[in-house]
């Protein structure tokens, strides 16, 4: 078969060539406009946060000099040349990193019970009322948007200086996280088992623990490790207002320019999170492998 | 419930026996894993000092305190905390900007379709990992001593912390495009640049622009708190009211960071949808 091209009249191309034109400089016009909106608006924000682009080139060598000082021990030599006078507070800091991990542990563990009690209520195809359901739902909100440091700060103030306030801290957040989460996936659930148990005549908590809880419990259990990972970083830094763990020692060696405590504490604080995420990672593969299997 | 008759249960039991005899190993994980779980948290109580009276004495002042916050009430320094939020939106933008355009690069050398190479990835991947360990309250203590105190630093704290979780999450829609189109570049002449330019880039720019626009919603709530460690925005204001324990005016601010963070979620989430229609981003 021939290919032919046909070729319109003139007449008719200019026309066609015409409204092609057009789309594509409304097109153009309006990437300009948004282009130029959003360099406004970061212009807007850079006097905003005072952005100084002198001081910036003026001290950026500031920055890899920090890091060049911070890996630099007393002696002048190198941090890895001598790995027991970098790490001289291992014992203190270990110690330390313990409780950190204990204080995401304890509250991730509180926060997920509450928010487990809490999602069924919250969820739409589970909730027994309509107030009830918006009361939960805006009282998740508040937790989680709230950031976990600044209730930390409060409850420095109201439970005393010490790990008890981080830990509180991080369950009142994880209630908020973890609540949209599971309400979520209780959203997504198949209706057809709680119909089934509510047609035996059972009451909303037995169709609850019979027809929902196992559609939703892995799921359940993963976002709760990676929210206990996402804590372990977040309490890494609860010591910063004073409410426990290794934050503390870290900005106590920042504050005072003990260079080598701040690599070596960082290196610690990282090697903790990928053992972590790595750990939490292998859980979480075998709960699916497992819920693959049955 | 009426019971079923005996001979019928038994004779369930023989016709399924992997439900009625399951060994007693993997009957007894879920209830292990839970005593192990229990016990590891009570020894957590132990060892985080908790107890009951103290509990007690700290729910009692916690109570007062909330108390003395009602109500909200700004005092003289409406304009001052109204200046701080606006730093704090700022700081958000701009360092997530900084970020998103410093890991779109980065991302495609962490990208396998783009770097096959494993020799060559891994180590971008385990940089962008360790950059991502590090909380930003930290990168903000960092950039203090670098450029000293105030919102810029919070701005290069959120950029830094920020460029770590863009390049995974850019990479990995990168490696989520469709290769037709990369190959239909390629088939036409195009280099490799072309390849990237026309092939790879109109699939993923809507995806990362989805997500850029996330994480300002995200870092507004971050940049609300790095003011505790002296990088400017709202935090500042709230640590230091904490401090001299100005209740009313901490609720204030609080609320006030509460309002700022859902007029942010809403705009950011109507642009998203503009962008890339009703589909959810993760």
């Amino acid at each position: 078969m021939p290919a032919a091209v046909s070729i319109l009249p003139s007449q008719q191309l200019a026309a066609l060539n015409d409204a092609y034109r057009k789309a594509v400089a409304r097109k153009r016009l309006r990437t300009t406009l948004v282009t130029a909106v959003c360099f406004a608006a970061l212009l807007i924000a850079a006097m905003g946060a005072e952005v100084n682009v002198v001081t910036f080139f003026g001290k950026i060598g500031n920055f890899a000099s920090y890091f060049d000082r911070i890996f630099t021990l007393d002696g002048g030599v190198r941090v890895w040349n001598d790995i027991g006078e970098w790490f001289w507070g291992w014992k203190k800091w270990l110690s330390l990193l313990g409780e950190t991990v204990l204080i995401s542990y304890v509250g991730t563990l509180v926060g997920a019970v509450i928010a487990f009690g809490l999602n069924f209520l919250a969820a739409e195809n589970t909730g027994p009322s309509v107030a009830l359901r918006f009361a939960v739902k805006r009282f998740m909100e508040f937790c989680r948007t709230v950031p976990d440091i600044v209730f930390a700060l409060i409850f420095v103030i109201a439970f005393g200086l010490g790990p008890m306030a981080g830990v509180l801290a991080i369950a009142i957040h994880c209630i908020g996280a973890l609540g949209k989460q599971y309400g979520e996936i209780v959203e997504n659930i198949d209706m057809k088992p709680v119909e089934g148990v509510r047609a035996t005549g059972a009451s909303w908590m037995a169709c609850m623990r019979f027809a929902v809880l196992p559609q939703v419990a892995a799921g359940f259990a993963s976002y709760t490790l990676l929210r206990f990972e996402i804590n372990v970083r977040g309490a890494s830094v609860m010591g910063f207002v004073g409410a426990g763990g290794i934050g503390q020692e870290l900005v106590v060696a920042v504050r005072k320019f003990y260079y080598s405590d701040v690599s070596a504490i960082l290196v610690m604080i990282i090697g903790t999170v990928f053992i972590i995420d790595i750990g939490t990672g292998w859980m979480r593969g075998r709960l699916f492998g497992k819920e693959a299997r049955s | 419930m009426s019971k079923l008759p005996s001979a019928n249960s038994e004779d369930l039991r023989a016709r399924y026996p992997a439900v009625f005899n399951q060994p007693v190993a993997s009957r007894a994980a879920v209830p292990a894993v839970f005593v192990a779980a229990l016990a590891l948290f009570i020894f957590g109580l132990n060892e985080l000092e908790f107890s009951p009276a103290r509990m007690l004495s700290g729910l009692r002042q916690l109570g007062w305190i909330v108390m003395m916050m009602i109500p909200p009430d700004p005092g003289s320094s409406l304009p001052a905390y109204l200046a701080a939020m606006g730093e704090t939106l700022s700081i958000a933008l701009l360092g997530t900007t900084l970020a998103a355009v410093f890991a779109l690069p980065v991302s495609l050398l962490a990208a396998r379709n783009i770097v096959p190479s494993n020799f060559f990835r891994f180590p971008v991947r385990r940089f962008l990992d360790s950059i991502r360990g590090v909380d930003t309250l930290i990168w903000a203590l960092v950039w203090i001593n670098v450029v000293g105190l105030g919102p810029f630093a919070g701005v290069l704290a959120i950029a830094v912390s920020d460029f770590g979780a863009f390049g995974k999450l850019f990479s990995e829609a990168i490696e989520a495009a469709d290769k037709k189109q990369v190959e239909g570049i390629r088939a036409s002449g195009g280099s490799a640049l072309h390849e990237i330019r026309f092939g790879l880039l109109p699939q993923v720019l809507p995806v990362i622009a989805g997500q850029v626009l996330y994480f300002i919603e995200s870092n507004t709530r971050s940049a609300t708190i790095i003011g505790i460690v002296g990088a400017g925005g709202i935090g500042l204001q709230l640590a230091e009211q904490i401090r001299v324990l100005e209740w009313q005016k901490v609720s204030f601010l609080i609320l006030m960071i509460l309002v700022a963070v859902a007029a942010i979620d809403w705009i950011s989430s109507r642009l998203r949808f503009a962008i890339i229609g009703r589909r959810a981003v993760v």
